[in-house]
């Protein structure tokens, strides 16, 4: 049987890169899959596909997570439209490396707007509506730089780390509803960002490679595969959990 | 059922209570046991209820039965 089969999930920030990986994995998974991001983009084409390839129903949905009127809107259809939702994975982000002395308030508020806020507004709000229907789950995408830290990263590995504690308290309070709450952090994965990153300064990220245990960069497929893990039943019993998906990585 | 009785029964459940005693003086400092976990479960049987989401603020507000009816009819439920 396919892991999330009949499951309705939403993924936030899921029109491109990780996200969108992450929705074709739960499409493959059985899931009806309502695809958030700002901008439809081409959403609706890729959307349209995986649906007929996998059978099942994907859903562009667009909207702003951090309007909390948009979000509950969003939500209320969806729930309506399905009956219930069984699962949220927390994937908008803001990602922005900038050395101490560059870090701007202004920057800050918007990154912590996206990556902080709007993912407690989305516990406090769809938590609820799982209640409704006995239970749920989310998987929130942290990042192994909320773990460890990173040079340049203060901003972003600090969003990242409330993240990690958001989820383990979190976790605890809901668990009365029968709602689970866990991240994956991911460690240094191989998007076309780092693809970027990698031209401009090949020798540094050959460093950063040398330092994975498992010899080789995680791919947006790694990270999908433990996030629709943690979305199924399989992963009943596990809640509060942040599940690195780092190939053993010390960056 | 109409709105308000479907209102006073949720009261009832979650307070032990009876339906006359339902008024203006049936508030947080009146009431023993009206605790942050009980509002949550009041706000939470409100909006399976009523087919609402309440914001945090009007979670916050629902501190009386009237303040209950203030909040809803903000939502458009007619009591």
């Amino acid at each position: 049987m396919k892991l999330l089969r009949n499951k309705v999930a939403l993924i936030t920030g899921a029109g491109r890169g990780i996200g969108r990986v992450i929705a074709e994995q739960f499409a493959k998974d059985g899931a009806i899959v309502y695809v958030n991001d700002l901008q439809m983009g081409d959403m609706d084409i890729w959307t349209g596909e995986c649906s007929k390839l996998n059978n099942t129903k994907v859903v562009p949905i667009c909207f702003d997570v951090t309007n909390t009127v948009q979000l509950k809107q969003n939500l209320m259809t969806i729930f309506r439209e399905e009956g219930r939702i069984d699962a949220v994975v927390n994937n908008a982000a803001i990602i922005s490396n900038q050395k101490l002395g560059m870090v701007t308030k202004d920057l800050l508020q918007k990154m912590y707007s996206v990556n902080v806020f709007a993912v407690i507004d989305m516990l406090q709000i769809a938590s609820r509506l799982m209640a409704r229907t006995g239970g749920g789950c989310f998987v929130n995408i942290a990042s192994i730089t909320g773990v460890v830290g990173s040079p340049g990263q203060v901003a972003y590995s600090s969003s990242k780390g409330a993240i990690i504690a958001m989820t383990k308290s979190a976790a605890k309070e809901l668990s009365s509803m029968n709602v689970r709450v866990n991240a994956v952090a991911p460690g240094i994965i191989e998007t076309e960002r780092f693809k970027e990153l990698y031209e401009s300064d090949g020798e540094k990220m050959a460093q950063r490679i040398s330092r994975i245990a498992l010899g080789r960069l995680g791919s947006p497929q790694d990270v999908a595969n433990a996030v629709s893990f943690l979305a199924s039943d399989r992963a009943s019993y596990v809640s509060g959990h942040i599940l690195g998906v780092d190939g053993c990585a010390s960056i | 059922m109409n709105n308000v009785e479907k209102l006073n029964e949720i009261f009832v459940e979650i307070f032990s209570c009876n339906v006359s005693e339902l008024k203006t003086e049936f508030n947080k400092d009146a009431i023993d046991g009206w605790d942050s976990v009980r509002q949550l479960t009041l706000t939470s049987a409100i909006e399976d209820t009523f087919d609402v989401l309440l914001d945090p603020e009007d979670i916050i507000a629902c501190t009386s039965y009237n303040a209950v009816i203030d909040v809803l009819r903000k939502y458009e439920i007619e009591l």
